[in-house]
């Protein structure tokens, strides 16, 4: 098996065309390994996501995409390596870091019996956002998703695709720079799924926001997309999607990530 | 390229972010009670019960000289109320934050512990938002209770609040740091044996130490140490106007001690681990 890039390397001059030293990164893991008793479920891995770029992480479920974003957020102390937020360090400024990111989990975390509106303002204030502000910046971003009509309603009676752009709503509720979303879409039909997806890559594109996608269907991703393969907690391949196709002499992504693998595809794992 | 993405703010947080944080968990703790009413109403079942049943009940048996705070010959009743208050908290207590510590609300948690400020601060909140809550169902205990002729000097029922807020948090973070620290603990049947009920029955909620020192020197001495028996003669006290010294004391350290110790000892990836992460993905 051939890798295409060493796990270790991070950084692509060739692929991002940013002039030298305003490329400051969104988010920069270097060499971050992480064990759950003697399960490794992270080995030494490195990527990165520039601002106003879509770069999507891509791995089967267990690959390690949960524990990463924990790690980026915080929620788990870092074993080894280190993770930068525009260049603030999670583990020393973890204040300054969390202020510039916006993070949907996988699993919802709405609280569903407190109204649209109420889980906003809820956010705001963990935020040190005050009321007023919060209010406005709660009618903002409700609009942009096409939800304004329904703030005082009940999260329940969201239907799922709902739930999810009010998730993002309100990871955007503070103005981050740096967007994770750990398999948003799981769960959704066909339309909420390209719904959110365009709605994300929108942000990047004119938000300027870098945005970090977990995920482990392949249809989500296309060729202009930066992708980073994790498998079995290690980084394989990271570029842009039309690169890897390439270095692999693939067809297309899922046969690039088969030869990467070197797995034998399930079908009702992975979405070719 | 950058249309809306808003500019570097200044770092760390003023007082005034601080408390808008504050006020925002207090607020959707206290949303979040309203919503769930089957556990107000438990929670204030719970001591009824002891207070309509068992207090009736042992009336008889027990009879309590005059001790302080108390001035007159009181009733059963009368003298396990505090201690029934107390118990409302306690329950309040370890149930929350056990719900804090394992995955029940970990999606709660997770909103909760991306926020910018910093983690010892969040789980403040949380304890003091748990204890909002517990100290309204304690009054509305009093409220049924004073119906049942359990009726201190009005001024005591602004004078408990203190007290109840005081113990409220030592509760909290007790329940916070056993559930952080002790792995088998990981139920709320664990911890009613191993935690509650030894706490509650050592200690002078339901009956006065000097009677437990006639009838058990050692037993006396375990009661005399037990945080809880502080707990429940504080607000004894205070719901009649009047300080122990020595329970605040006692409840004040503690609660220093098991909030130091329960920041230091959290970990949120506890309860995730074993499984992963919520989700099963790992």
């Amino acid at each position: 098996m051939t890798e295409l890039a060493s796990p270790t390397t991070h950084n692509h001059p060739g692929d991002i065309a940013q002039p030298p030293g305003s490329a400051e990164k969104a988010l920069s893991i270097a060499n971050v390994s992480h064990s759950y008793g003697a399960r490794r479920a992270l080995d030494k891995v490195s990527l990165t996501v520039m601002p106003a770029s879509f770069t999507a992480l891509l791995g089967l479920n267990g690959a390690g995409k949960s524990t990463l974003f924990s790690l980026v957020t915080r929620l788990f102390g870092i074993q080894a390596g280190s993770i930068r937020i525009f260049g603030h360090d999670i583990g020393r400024e973890p204040g300054e870091a969390l202020r510039c990111m916006g993070v949907v989990f996988q699993p919802r975390t709405l609280d569903l019996d407190l109204s649209v509106r109420q889980n906003l303002l809820y956010h705001a204030a963990l935020q040190g956002i005050g009321r007023r502000e919060a209010r406005l910046a709660a009618g903002e971003v409700l609009s942009r998703i096409g939800l304004a009509d329904r703030d005082g309603s009940k999260v329940r009676d969201l239907s799922g695709g709902q739930m999810r752009r009010l998730e993002i709503a309100r990871a955007l509720m503070h103005r981050p720079r740096l967007l994770l979303l750990d398999e948003p879409t799981v769960g959704l039909d066909v339309k909420a799924r390209a719904d959110i997806l365009n709605h994300v890559r929108s942000l990047a594109g004119e938000q300027g926001i870098g945005v970090l996608w977990a995920t482990h269907l392949f249809d989500e991703i296309i060729p202009t997309d930066d992708i980073v393969v994790l498998h079995q907690g290690r980084v394989l391949a990271d570029g842009k999607v039309a690169r890897i196709i390439a270095d692999a002499g693939a067809r297309d992504l899922h046969s690039a990530f088969m030869h990467l693998t070197g797995i034998v595809p399930d079908p009702g794992e992975l979405a070719p | 390229m950058s249309l809306n993405v808003a500019k570097a703010q200044p770092a760390g947080f003023s007082i005034a972010q601080y408390l808008t944080c504050l006020t925002g968990i207090v607020w959707r703790e206290g949303l979040r009670f309203i919503h769930q009413r089957e556990r107000f109403i438990s929670a204030l079942v719970r001591p009824l019960v002891w207070l309509f049943i068992f207090a009736a009940g042992f009336r008889q048996v027990l009879g309590i000289s005059i001790i302080p705070p108390y001035e007159t010959y009181i009733l059963y009743e009368v003298y396990i109320t505090p201690g029934l208050m107390a118990m409302i908290q306690l329950f309040n207590g370890m149930q929350s934050s056990l719900s804090m510590v394992y995955d029940r609300e970990m999606g709660n948690m997770r909103t909760l512990l991306v926020s910018p400020f910093p983690r010892w601060y969040l789980l403040s909140c949380k304890l003091l938002a748990g204890t909002a809550v517990s100290v309204l169902q304690v009054y509305a205990f009093l409220l049924i209770a004073w119906f049942w002729e359990i009726e201190p000097p009005p001024i005591g029922y602004l004078t408990v609040l203190p007290a109840l807020v005081l113990s409220g948090l030592m509760l909290g973070a007790l329940g916070m740091l056993i559930s952080s620290g002790i792995r088998q603990l990981e139920n709320f049947a664990g911890v009613m044996n191993f935690v509650i009920f030894p706490m509650f029955f050592a200690s002078s909620a339901l009956y006065p130490l000097w009677r437990v020192q006639e009838g058990s020197p050692m037993l006396y001495y375990v009661c005399l140490f037990n945080p809880f028996t502080h707990a429940v003669e504080l607000v004894r006290f205070a719901l009649y106007g009047k300080m122990n010294w020595v329970s605040l004391a006692v409840v004040a350290g503690c609660t220093a001690v098991f909030m130091i110790g329960a920041m230091l000892a959290y970990d949120p990836s506890r309860g995730l681990s074993r499984r992963g992460p919520a989700g099963g993905e790992t």
